[in-house]
């Protein structure tokens, strides 16, 4: 997969938010510290982590949502820096968002939500052409053209998760960033939505950032995974290898305490519970982010931070101790 | 030893719009020192059918009809001052979100002795200490330090095991938890299951486990209730459950997530969209989504049949999979599946 040319490069990207902790003081929150890594054409990239991890800032700095505080997203061999790349750049590259109850807007009607991108970027020539687009959007996601006069609130969860994919497919985007697109949803909906983001995938050749913290919908739907924990990349790695083979120990004990749907497996699985909490990203301790939950950690691990290194053909992992402990 | 007895407990809700009969003619025992959990999508009536037991619903919520017998004494109609007493000392609750579940202007402290001074007799001194060793069995670590602090202090992990500590300072006999981990992170959801369940072995107590997790129902429950639009649709053992699922919409919610060991290529989703529970069908609730819906589905309710012991399931292709098997072979009795019209 190496050989393929990367359509989204994401270089050494840092995002640090300043909280005021009143008058003259604040304090730096790294939500994004240091995060490097590609992806591929027509590939599903997962990114998985607990809350606070910032993934969710990862996603939406790549689309200039937020501005970041230090480095580079290439878009096909061309930097991405300015306010007007950026509005180019979202032409091509859209988002759908978590909640389907709180990211349309009560008031417009579903043909006005999924035409909004096309009144922005101006993408028809008058509104016949407008009007057919907006039901050929509405097609491919599965309603029809009777929904387009209604509003968001007579629908169900599912319906308007599938309006929020129709508006980021208005401006036949190449890339879309789902930042937990199916959580809010219950299982035998979430399994509709999952199908057809692999069907437009097919259909449309669309690359996905797909952001979330279910595991086994990651796992079911992504090519490659990164883990990210407090800021930063601590694995990354083809799906069935980081399932199979985690090398990381942040990545060995979420894995194991997915709960896996059979009484079975679950009696016999052995689970790495770690102790403790998160710690604050306010305050993210020194060495590597991981250490002070690590059931592994050495002296070495609160001094330096690892380096995120290829282990072995697209393993990469930020580890002083891989070695040691696989 | 069945510790709670629910018989045909039906719960609307009086709205603008009509009568929702969130919870319509369930029935349950809960028995002694087990876990049972009860599984369903939103809006099955699953989190209504403990808010009744409980009757902590709603103003706009209504028990209509049924009986709740905790150790055989009737909790429907019984005198308000008879369910306080209940609440949080015999049965206790826990809330799917420990953000909002815990008064933010009161410390962690005040809220632990507010029930162990409300159910026992104990002093101001002896439900202090009471309230340390509850946090300390819960793996609270500096209990004394959190006694004196506020809920906006402490991580969401925290602050449901401080929900949990609450709900066991006076020694229930029942449990009920609505999706505890539901709004924890998995490694920190992995802590709480692994707490739940081992206070559970100590203390020897029930619990109701309310999810929409079958991975947590998996790892916990010894028994499993399966919720569909108000009424229970099949129940089991866990493992008949998952390795015999009878009713259509259990083999559908399984078949729905995605599997950990192989990556198949496309998942087998439910079809349709959750029920309306203004809109009611008239025979079977699920029969607008099964793919294997019969006319006899369309319009009347199917009973519930005994697949075998305790596992039984309201379906009319396990109805009619029984009548074929008894007038052919009673070999062919679960075979099942390929009848439809």
């Amino acid at each position: 997969m190496n050989k393929n040319r990367p359509l989204i490069e994401v270089k050494n990207l840092k995002k640090y938010f300043n909280i005021s902790e009143g008058l003259l003081k604040s304090k730096t929150l790294k939500a994004v510290d240091d995060v490097t890594f590609d992806i591929i054409k027509g590939e599903t990239l997962g990114l998985v982590g607990e809350s606070g991890c910032g993934k969710t800032t990862v996603g939406r700095t790549i689309l200039g949502l937020y501005k970041p505080t230090a480095g580079e997203i290439i878009y096909k061999g061309n930097p991405v820096r300015n306010e007007s790349d950026f509005k180019n750049f979202r032409k091509k590259a859209t988002m759908v968002f978590q909640d389907p109850y709180s990211s349309l807007n009560p008031r417009m009607t579903i043909s006005d939500i999924v035409g909004e991108p096309l009144d922005i970027h101006k993408l028809y020539k008058n509104k016949k052409e407008r009007d057919e687009k907006i039901n050929e959007l509405l097609w491919r996601v599965g309603l029809n053209t009777e929904h387009a006069s209604r509003y968001a609130h007579e629908f169900s969860g599912g319906q308007r998760q599938r309006v929020g994919i129709a508006r980021s497919l208005a401006v036949n985007p190449e890339f879309i960033v789902c930042d937990e697109a199916v959580s809010a949803l219950d299982v035998s909906i979430q399994a509709q939505i999952i199908n057809m983001f692999s069907e437009l995938q097919q259909q449309l050749g669309l690359t996905y950032l797909f952001i979330a913290h279910d595991l086994l919908v990651v796992r079911h739907i992504s090519n490659r995974i990164g883990v990210m924990y407090l800021g930063k990349l601590v694995e990354l790695a083809d799906a069935d290898e980081l399932y199979t083979r985690p090398l990381h120990p942040y990545t060995k004990s979420l894995i194991s305490a997915i709960p896996v749907p059979d009484p079975k497996i679950a009696a016999s699985n052995k689970r790495i519970v770690l102790s403790g909490d998160i710690p604050s990203p306010l305050n993210t301790p020194k060495g590597c982010p991981f250490h002070t939950r690590c059931p592994y950690v050495i002296e070495q691990c609160s001094e330096s931070a690892p380096q995120f290194k290829e282990i072995s053909s697209g393993h990469f992992v930020a580890c002083h101790r891989t070695d040691k402990i696989n | 030893m069945s510790i709670l007895v629910v018989k045909d407990l039906c719960t609307s809700f009086f709205t603008d719009a009509g009568e929702v009969k969130a919870v319509n003619g369930v029935s349950f025992t809960l028995e002694k020192g087990k876990v049972l959990g009860i599984v369903g999508e939103s809006g099955s009536g699953k989190s209504v059918t403990a808010y009744s037991i409980m009757q902590i619903l709603s103003p706009k919520g209504k028990i209509i009809s049924g009986s709740v017998k905790l150790h055989s004494q009737e909790l429907i109609g019984a005198d308000e001052n008879i369910i306080k007493d209940i609440r949080g000392n015999k049965i206790s609750f826990i809330f799917q979100d420990p953000m909002t579940s815990l008064n933010p202007t009161f410390t962690i402290g005040y809220q632990l002795t507010e029930a162990i001074l409300l159910h026992t007799d104990r002093s101001k001194k002896e439900a202090y200490n009471r309230a340390v060793e509850m946090l300390e069995l819960v793996n609270v670590n500096e209990p004394k330090k959190r006694m004196k602090q506020y809920p906006y202090e402490l991580s969401g992990g925290m602050r449901q095991r401080v929900m949990i500590a609450m709900a066991l300072a006076c020694e229930p006999d029942i449990l009920i938890a609505d999706e505890p981990t539901t709004a924890l992170d998995v490694t920190i959801q992995a802590q709480i299951l692994e707490l739940m369940k081992k206070l559970q072995h100590d203390l020897g107590m029930s619990i109701i486990m309310i999810t929409h997790d079958l991975g947590v129902v998996a790892q916990m429950c010894d028994e499993v209730l399966v919720m569909y639009a108000g009424s229970i649709c099949e129940r089991g053992t866990t493992s008949e459950i998952f390795y015999n699922p009878q009713h259509e919409y259990t083999k559908g919610l399984i078949r729905s997530i995605p599997s950990l060991s192989a990556s198949e290529s496309k998942l087998k989703p439910i079809p349709g969209t959750p029920i309306d529970l203004l809109n009611m069908p008239k025979g079977c609730a699920f029969s607008p989504r099964c793919d294997k819906a019969m006319k006899i589905c369309l319009k009347e309710k199917p009973g519930e049949v005994i697949i075998n012991g305790n596992h039984s399931s309201s379906c009319w292709m396990c109805i009619k999979n029984m009548h074929v098997s008894d007038e052919f072979s009673k070999e062919n009795k679960f075979k099942g599946g390929d009848y439809s019209e």
